[in-house]
This record gives structure tokens, sequence and C-alpha cells, in this order.
């Protein structure tokens, strides 16, 4: 018999998330690498966007709908994605690595008996087995990993594996599964939304700065350079230790780990745990005024000046590109 | 109320990481060990828990004789009993949940204090399997945390914003930066943790469920391009960015 994979689809306000659909793309290539069958499953309330996932090559998708799970609630989407698999016979699941993802990913493989490798940036089948790549000691070193127990959960890194479209993709054809009265012992009652437009954590560029930002009331010119790349603003641990930023935004070993496809360093030395955090950006470009600072070491891009002379200009170059 | 917190002893995070002859693991001569950076976080709530209603703080270890240091850093900070899980081995996430679930509920023990995140092998993931082997609640990333009878209210940092989750005890909460500002041990603390005994026990016996292939490096990058010493390297920038690396 085939093996079977199961995604989960993560929905917030009533929306997939984009790296939802790479996990689907991973699934769909693993598929038709190695004949599995694949599965998806997501859950909440009202979703709509729901029928893009065909797009990746899914072909039927099972709601769990509840209007108590339009919010996140970990006992009950655990009860729910447990049940399912050991129900279905489930042999490999794939969760992106977003905080919901790693919150409920090693709840169900407990309570469905899975072995959990998580924030893997690769994975490959080979001979029935399935071996992980995944960073370590905050990506200062990777490790080739698998599992010994017969069901298994992935969690994949965001912006690492793409979305890609399925040439021959049908439309989804979508079952709905009424939850009656879900065991939400633990729920989610609210959700805050920080000020800021864009998450360092889901953003394609990130704008940084750090202590030769000098001032508080500087980072407006972060924000301006943001706004005009359309990114969302990062900063370092020192200036988050000062108050001028909020914990949100620190990027590196202790704040968050980012992997963009462009990452703006301004006033930011390049200290190893700051570095931890975003050397697997794809393009890197460090602005500061000493040329020996070690951002330099990993900038693909640099500009050895003072950030209050080139960061007004880099926005200024920016705008007139985009008009 | 018995209260746990579970403390892990990791490179401290300035270290630089050589991978060992074998190529599975770090080489950790010369690596300064320190308590997990987001555990002081868990210590500090534990030890505030248990300032508003009494009760008894035991951090709890799992490895090798060199956890101790960790374990004596939380008495030093006010914990009362420091217990070591031995096993010399080196031990996965679910294996390291089973050995404290086993001792968390031979303790009695009905709120649990983690931290978010190990910084070594960067799993976040025992809270939350430690807490599902007990069938305890669990919230995880927590930076505000309320606890009034049976109920818990916490705040849990996510993209984007902060999720309010309501909950009950029992619970395992698993502490992010800003939940509160970890205490310095006094003087005193240190004196008396010095003299206490930390109770070592066998781990709870139990295989890991996953096995590490190879460690590496990752791959050397190689050092870019430094355009110019001022804004007058700015249109080389961002023609490159347009052109060569296509990122805008
Ligand atoms: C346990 C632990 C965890 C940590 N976790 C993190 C983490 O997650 N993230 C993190 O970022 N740090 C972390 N750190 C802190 C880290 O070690 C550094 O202290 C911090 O990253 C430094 O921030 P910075 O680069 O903004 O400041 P600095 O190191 O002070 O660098 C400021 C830079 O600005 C440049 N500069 C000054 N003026 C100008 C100007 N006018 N124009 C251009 N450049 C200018 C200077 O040349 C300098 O390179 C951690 C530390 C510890 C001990
Ligand atoms: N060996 C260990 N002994 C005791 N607690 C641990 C151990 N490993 C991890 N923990 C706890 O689990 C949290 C998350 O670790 P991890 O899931 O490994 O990232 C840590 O912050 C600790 O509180």
């Amino acid at each position: 018999m085939s093996k079977k994979i199961l995604v989960f689809l993560e929905q917030r306000e009533g929306k997939i998330k984009k790296s939802s659909f790479e996990a689907v793309s991973l699934a769909s290539k693993l598929a038709a690498e190695n004949g599995f069958e694949k599965e998806i499953v997501t859950i909440g309330d009202a979703i709509e966007n729901l029928t893009e996932a065909a797009k990746y090559g899914i072909e039927s998708i099972r709601h769990f709908k509840n209007n108590d799970l339009a919010n996140y609630s970990p006992s009950a989407y655990t009860e729910i994605l447990s049940n399912y698999i050991k129900e279905n016979s489930i042999d490999i699941v794939l969760f992106s690595n977003t905080s919901l993802g790693r919150d409920l990913a090693p709840r169900v493989s407990i309570n469905s008996e899975c072995g959990i490798i998580v924030d893997c940036t690769n994975l490959t089948a080979l001979n029935g087995d399935f071996v992980a790549t995944r960073p370590v000691y905050a990506g200062k070193a990777f490790i080739e990993i698998k599992l010994n127990t017969q069901r298994k959960i992935f969690t994949l890194r965001p912006n690492v594996f793409t979305a890609a479209l399925d040439q021959k993709a049908k439309n989804a054809n979508i079952t709905t599964v009424v939850v009656n009265s879900p065991n939400v012992k633990t729920r989610v009652a609210n959700f805050k939304k920080s000020e800021g437009k864009l998450d360092v954590a889901e953003a394609e560029i990130i704008v940084s700065g750090g202590r030769g930002m000098k001032g508080p009331e500087n980072f407006k010119m972060i924000e301006e350079l943001a706004e005009s790349l359309n990114a969302a603003v990062g900063a370092s641990r020192a200036v988050v230790d000062a108050g001028w930023r909020p914990h949100g935004e620190q990027v590196g070993q202790t704040g968050k780990t980012v992997s963009p496809s462009l990452y703006i360093a301004c006033g930011i030395s390049g200290a190893i745990q700051h570095m931890a955090g975003m050397s697997s950006a794809k393009y890197i470009v460090a602005i500061n005024k000493d040329k020996e600072a070690p951002i330099f070491s990993i900038a693909d891009y640099g500009i050895a000046g003072d950030l209050f002379e080139v960061v007004p200009a880099l926005v200024t170059e920016i705008k007139k590109l985009k008009s | 109320m018995k209260i746990a917190v579970c403390v892990s002893h990791v490179p401290d995070t300035a270290t630089k990481i050589k991978i060992n002859s074998e190529g599975k693991s770090i080489d950790p001569i010369g690596v300064t060990f320190v308590v997990n950076p987001y555990d002081e976080y868990a210590i500090e709530e534990a030890l505030k828990t248990k300032e508003k209603f009494g009760g008894e703080v035991f951090a709890i270890s799992v490895g090798g004789e060199a956890n101790k240091e960790t374990i004596r850093k939380a008495l030093a900070m006010g914990a009362d009993n420091g217990i070591l899980l031995k096993d010399n081995n080196e031990r996965d996430s679910f294996a390291v949940a089973k050995a404290l679930a086993e001792e968390i509920k031979l303790i009695g023990c009905e709120l649990v204090f983690m931290g978010k995140q190990s910084v070594d092998y960067d799993n976040s993931i025992t809270g939350q399997l430690t807490a599902e082997m007990l069938g305890y609640s669990c919230i995880t990333t927590v930076v505000d945390l309320e606890i009034d009878n049976q109920k818990v209210i916490a705040e849990r940092e996510i993209e984007g914003g902060r999720e309010v989750v309501e909950s009950e005890l029992p619970v395992v909460i698993t502490a992010q930066k800003g939940l509160n500002e970890p205490r310095y041990a006094s003087l005193k603390g240190i004196m008396a943790a010095k003299k206490k005994v930390i109770e070592e026990k066998p781990a709870f016996s139990v295989e890991n469920v996953s096995e590490i292939i190879k460690m590496y490096s990752p791959p050397a990058k190689n050092p870019g391009r430094i355009l110019g010493t001022d804004s007058s390297a700015v249109p080389e920038l961002v023609r490159l960015l347009r052109e060569e690396a296509k990122v805008i």
C-alpha cells in the first residue's frame, strides 16, 4: 500500500497562510516522486482562499469547521488532527514551522504516536526513509536527521520551500466536516495586533536598525525605507534592550530567526547572536561606518559609510525606481 | 503549590561551534556552558509565582554531571530543590520530555515552567511534549501571565502580535523574553545554594525517536563587495539588487 502524506493548512483570520502552500507544494513533489497519496486538512470557521490549494496540486481538502475553531485552540486542534491521523493511518504529516505550527505539531506527535522533527530546511525521501536537514545552534551548524518511528511529523521553515504551481492542477474538492462541541479547554480568546504592519518572521524584505541609529527617533528613516520596499522593520537586541523598539522586532538568537530574500542591516555590528538569526537571508546588505564590522563578512553588498547620509539617499533612489 | 522549572545546560550564545571528529555533535572542548537564556525567565516566573501563592520550587535538569552547575544557578536564584535526572548519553526532546514528565508526575507539580527554546538544538518543543505526556494544558512563548485559582490567562508572542490564551491548571508554561526581568542571585543565595544537596537519579529509561545522521558547518559565505563609503554608492547598490540579486 502506498504511503499517505498529510498537510495541515494553517489559517489565521480566515485566510490560509502562504507558508502552508509551500508545504502543499513539497507534499506534491514527494508524492509524485514516491507514489504517496496526499491529503489535506484544515481547521477553522469560514476560510476564504481554501480553493487556492488546488493550484499547488491538491484535489481534495477536508475542512473541520466550527465557530469555536476560528481562533486557534491547542486542545481542540490537537484532538481533531490526532484523531484524523490515527483513523486514516497517515504516515507523514507536514506543518509549516510558524508559531502555530511549532506549538501544535509536538502536541499532535504525542497523541498520534508520531516522531517529530521541527524547522526543516530540506526533506527528502530515500528508500522509504525520510532525511530532514535543519539548522541547529541558531544556524551555526546543520544536521541531517531521521526518525525511527513508523509515523513522522516534519515542520518546515517558512520561505525556504517554494510554493510551485502545478500545471495539471484540477479544482479542489472540499469536504466540510462540522465539529460538534470541540474541546476548547485551551483557546485563544483574543488577538492583539501589534502596530507594525508586517512581521519580520513573514516578510520577504527586512530593514533592520541597530545601535548605530543613535536613538529611537531616527528609526523614522528605517520605517521609511521599509515602507518604500514593502518590508518589515527589524532590530538588534541592543536597541530592543534600550527600549527603542519592541521585542517582536528583534532578530537573532534570542529574537526571531528570519530567512527573507533581502536583509538590510543599518548600524548593526554583526554580533554572532545577531547573525545567527539572519545569516540564512538570501541577500544581505550592510550599511556601517566601520569597514571592519563583522556584518560585512556575511554581507553580499556593503556601504562602509555613515548611515545618516546613506539611508536617506537609498530611500530616494528606491522611490525613484518605484515611481 | 508545587512548581517545577526545567532547565537546560547549553553552550554560551557567543560560542563558535566546532563539530567533533565523529561529525554528529559539537566538540565541547573550550566551550563555556550556561543556563539556557530562556530558562532564566522560567526560573524567575517560578519564583514569583511561589512568592505569590506559597509553595516549593523544584529545579529539574536532564543530562550529565555538568548540568548540576545550571541547577545550582537556579538554587542560587531561590529554587528550593534541585534534581538531576542523569543520563550521559545525548537525548532528543522526546526522551528529555519523557524523563521530565515522569519526575513531574512523581513530585506532583501542577505548574511547570520551561524556556520557550533551548539554544542548542533550538527545538522549542519540550514543553508541549511534556504537557501532552502528562495530560496538562500548555501555553508556549508566554510574555505575560496571570494565574487566578484554577484559571490561567497568558499572552503569547506570535507573528504580528500577541494571542491571549485562556486555560486551566495543571499547566506547562514556556517563557519568552519579556515575561519578566530575571533576578540576580544574591551572595546569600549563592552561599546557600552551595550547601544544598542536588538529588541525583537515573533519568527514566526510554529510546530516542530521532537519530542524527551527521552534523556539519554551514557552507562558508564569500564576503561580498563593499561598493563605496558614502551615498555615491547607492545607485550601484540599487542596480545590483535589481539586476543581479533580483530581490527588489
Ligand atoms: C545571551 C545573549 C543573546 C543575545 N541575543 C541577541 C539577539 O537575538 N539579537 C541581537 O541582535 N543581539 C543579541 N545579543 C547581543 C549581541 O551580542 C550584540 O550586543 C548586539 O547584537 C549588538 O547590537 P548592535 O549591532 O545594534 O550594536 P553595536 O554592536 O553597538 O553596533 C553598532 C554598530 O553601528 C555602527 N555605527 C555607529 N554609528 C554609525 C553611523 N552613523 N553610520 C553607520 N554605522 C554606524 C558601528 O560601527 C557599530 O558597528 C545577545 C547577547 C547575549 C549575551
Ligand atoms: N535536558 C533538559 N533538562 C531539563 N529541561 C530541558 C532540557 N532540555 C530542554 N529543557 C526545557 O525545555 C525547554 C525547551 O527546550 P527545547 O524544546 O529543547 O528547545 C528549555 O527551555 C528547558 O526549559
